[in-house]
């Protein structure tokens, strides 16, 4: 039998993989990439307790989250294009124009 | 026990391909890992009964976001790897001991679980069918829908202005 354990701990080592690619990673689009990962992860954690408690409303957060993510990444990749269309790198260690 | 199974393999297709897609070298493996990723997701939740929710995430993950990721991999020169510049201020091994500490913790929770298991969930009755999810996103959800329309249209506009050739 399927717990909501089981979803959580999925859900839960999901997150911690986009988290470990979000820290580790030096190329924009990879951790772009995890961070859809961790969203997908927030999906099935709301998706199982949906299953559990018999209630949709789990599944109409994860439309919205889902319409959240596509409107993350259309803006996210167009961020990224005009930013190497000036500096030509998708290296996040280069982009500290901001910060310096 | 075939639900347990079905989990299982899913579980381990979810994260093998989570794993893949932090670890590739090649961006594009590594989108298409990606694409696997999410037909993986999608697949557990149609084991879920939850189909229409299984199928928005094929259309939108898998149809939509992951190409938009092709086509920015492939309008991007990767001649110049990011992975080659080394960067004195990273903190690679701090960010693996952080990921090590989280897991070492679900593994705790998973062997208590096992050890005194949680109360089984209900009688599995199909709650994932299009009626009710349409019921509560098209009248308790309205204005939200709306909102998420609205925040779509101007995430459409803002990714044109930004990748427009004169900024």
């Amino acid at each position: 039998m399927v717990s909501p354990t089981h979803y959580m701990l999925l859900s839960a080592t999901l997150f911690m993989i986009g988290v470990f690619g979000v820290l580790t990673r030096r190329n924009i689009i990879i951790i772009f990439m995890s961070i859809e990962l961790i969203l997908n992860a927030v999906n099935i954690n709301l998706m199982a307790f949906s299953l559990q408690w018999q209630n949709s409303i789990g599944q109409v957060f994860t439309l919205f989250v889902i319409a959240v993510a596509a409107a993350e990444a259309a803006v996210g990749l167009g961020i990224i294009l005009a930013f190497y269309r000036n500096k030509e790198t998708i290296n996040i260690d280069e982009m500290n124009v901001m910060r310096w | 026990m075939a639900a347990s199974f079905t989990f299982y393999v899913l579980a381990a297709l979810i994260l093998l391909f989570g794993v893949a897609v932090v670890t590739a070298k090649n961006t594009v493996h590594s989108v298409l890992y990606l694409i696997g990723d999410f037909l993986a997701v999608a697949l557990l939740y149609a084991s879920m009964n939850s189909l229409f929710v299984a199928a928005i995430q094929v259309l939108v993950y898998a149809g939509g976001i992951v190409v938009l990721y092709l086509f920015v991999v492939m309008l991007v020169n990767l001649k110049r790897p990011p992975e080659e510049h080394q960067d004195p201020n990273r903190r690679g091994t701090l960010g693996g001991l952080m990921v090590a500490a989280v897991m070492g913790e679900l593994v705790v929770i998973a062997t208590y679980n096992v050890v005194r298991p949680a109360p089984a969930a209900n009688a599995p009755t199909p709650v994932g069918f299009v009626e009710p999810l349409a019921m509560a996103l098209y009248a308790d959800y309205l204005i939200p829908f709306e909102v998420a329309s609205m925040l779509l249209l101007v995430a459409m506009v803002g990714a044109i202005i930004l990748a427009r050739r004169e900024l």
